[in-house]
């Protein structure tokens, strides 16, 4: 069942009405890889992503995760990943171990593998201490280390991270982005968002959505060396403002 | 134009501002620049009005902001970090009826908000609620300008928003400058910092240098290196495992490093690299960025607070 790709995408395209917020774009992610989806707001990224985690249908083409049809297996789907967002992330009422419990409770985890792990977790965490407090308390850094690791805690296939790094703490950023090395190193697939243009640095390969179409598909090294400039910033304004890069 | 006196702020057990003090000039662009959580939010409320300090004095304008804040909200500009305004309102409605609280109307300051506004025009019989984040943007600050504020408050208003986007905000802000506006900004992001005449570096309530970004940029110790390996995953991880590291950070294509002795050993770290597997080394010295003067002041705090 395992293939080397964890994520194909053939003439996916979805039409709101007479919109077309995501038009017919089509790649491959292998496994174990960290690919960064780039795209100005409004590019179509979210869409594309909801698709991808089986909580959107899409109106034409194929995306295969974790080697079932988004479509036809959604509900396989879901099981094989993870997902994490800036905004909704864990319940804020809720204790640290709480939230471990509850969503390894819904991916169908057995209580003796949630025991353990959880235990593992919290010290790697540095938040054996806190286990017991609610996490409306903690910083935002806390938290997203901890949504992270929730939302890989069953070891899925794929995860999906939509601008996981939003507003945190440039120490903590880093950190987080060791987190995501570790996790990549073990077999997962690594699918991030990210406004941070350093951060896509930090990715395998990325692309780069531009009006619901993929503009860009690269390593950084090749993009930047395609569009002839230092940084990747500069292939993001290229790409995004076509017009305001040639005005300035 | 803004003073800030030994303002403090808890909430509960979290102090959320620690004797903060602060000179804005008439005409700057001030910058407070810090992670979510640092304060800036909390600093920005109590400057308009909005939450009382638990201790210290602020004016702006020279108005007390808690004895004199009837006579303060009428005079400074505020684009808060939510989206606040009239959603099922028209974008010519919402602006109207900012401009007839302040007592004023549109044509009078038109002039003013003109480059920004011209450009959400075309769509101004559409409801607010059903703008785009960058048109919302436009129209927030549209409104809070209508009155010709002298200063004007902006929390984030870049934050989620892309890089491309971001940056024509600030041409915007350039603009307001040159009419002799006065610019109260929060940003989490690093690379905005040049942008202003003078920041403040923020974290946890407490603000850990204060001057124009050239002067942080000096007052950077130390040599600071970028390095980069065919082997970017386990660059960090084996760099942090030198005897003589002393900072290493992940910074885009490249790991920002410093050493604990100011001169580096670059054949030591060399032949160190290679020994651990890692080919096509690149090593060259840099100066530094805000971040990086931002990472070594976080780091700096926690050898305090460790010691």
């Amino acid at each position: 069942m395992l293939s080397e790709n964890s994520i194909e995408v053939r003439n996916l395209t979805k039409k709101f009405g007479s919109f077309t917020a995501v038009d017919n774009i089509s790649f491959s992610i292998t496994r174990g890889e960290i690919f960064g989806f780039l795209g100005a707001n409004g590019a179509g990224k979210s869409t594309a992503m909801k698709m991808l985690c089986g909580l959107l249908y899409p109106t034409s083409g194929h995306a295969n995760v974790a080697g079932f049809d988004v479509v036809r297996e959604t509900e396989k789907v879901k099981r094989k990943i993870g997902y994490m967002s800036q905004r909704f992330s864990l319940y804020q009422d809720l204790t640290a171990r709480e939230n471990i419990r509850f969503y390894a409770g819904i991916y169908g985890m057995s209580d003796n593998d949630i025991k353990t792990n959880t235990k593992q977790l919290l010290e790697k965490l540095k938040l054996s201490r806190f286990a017991d407090v609610q996490i409306k308390s903690f910083p935002l850094g806390w938290k997203q280390k901890l949504a992270f690791s929730v939302a890989v805690f069953h070891r899925p296939e794929i995860v999906f991270l939509d601008e996981p790094t939003g507003g945190v703490d440039p120490v903590t950023r880093r950190e987080f982005w060791e987190m995501i090395y570790a996790t990549a190193d073990r077999g997962t697939t690594i699918f991030v968002t990210t406004h941070y243009m350093d951060e896509s640095e930090y990715c395998d390969r990325i692309s780069i959505m531009v009006d619901g179409k993929i503009e860009a598909l690269g390593s950084p090294k090749a993009l930047k060396r395609d569009f002839q400039v230092a940084s990747m910033d500069e292939v993001f304004v290229k790409l995004a403002r076509p017009t305001t890069a040639k005005s300035e | 134009m803004i003073h800030i006196n030994s303002i403090s702020k808890s909430y509960g057990d979290v102090k959320a501002l620690d004797a903060i003090n602060i000179e804005v000039s008439d005409g700057e662009i001030f910058g407070l620049i810090g992670p979510d959580g640092a304060g800036k939010t909390t600093l920005i409320r109590i400057l308009t009005t909005l939450l009382l300090p638990d201790s210290g004095v602020a004016k702006v304008m020279n108005l007390d902001v808690v004895k004199e804040f009837r006579h303060l909200r009428k005079v400074f500009g505020y684009m808060p970090g939510k989206f606040s305004l009239y959603e099922d309102l028209t974008v010519e409605e919402n602006l109207q009826l900012f401009a007839s609280i302040f007592g004023t109307t549109i044509e009078e300051n038109y002039y003013l908000i003109e480059d920004i506004y011209k450009q959400i025009e075309p769509f101004k019989k559409r409801r607010a609620g059903k703008l785009s984040g960058g048109m919302k943007q436009k129209l927030a600050l549209s409104c809070a300008m209508i009155h010709r504020p002298e200063v004007i408050f902006l929390d984030e208003p870049t934050t989620g928003v892309d890089p491309v986007s971001r940056k024509e905000f600030w041409q915007m802000l350039k603009k307001l400058k040159s009419h002799g506006i006065t610019i109260f900004v929060s940003t989490p992001y690093m690379d905005e910092a040049s942008l202003c005449d003078r920041i403040a570096l923020i974290q946890n309530g407490n603000i850990m240098s204060i001057n124009t970004p050239e002067n942080i940029l000096k007052n950077y110790e130390g040599n600071l290196y970028a390095i980069a390996t065919n082997n970017k995953r386990d660059l960090v991880k084996d760099l942090r495992k030198y005897a003589h590291a002393k900072s290493v950070f992940l910074f885009g294509s490249h790991v920002h490093y410093s050493e604990q002795s100011g001169i580096m050993d670059k054949q030591g770290l060399i032949s160190y690299l290679s020994r651990t597997g890692h080919e096509e080394i690149e090593i060259s010295k840099i100066d530094p960025v805000i971040e990086d003067c931002f990472l070594a002041l976080m780091g700096n705090k926690k050898e305090i607070a460790d010691a």
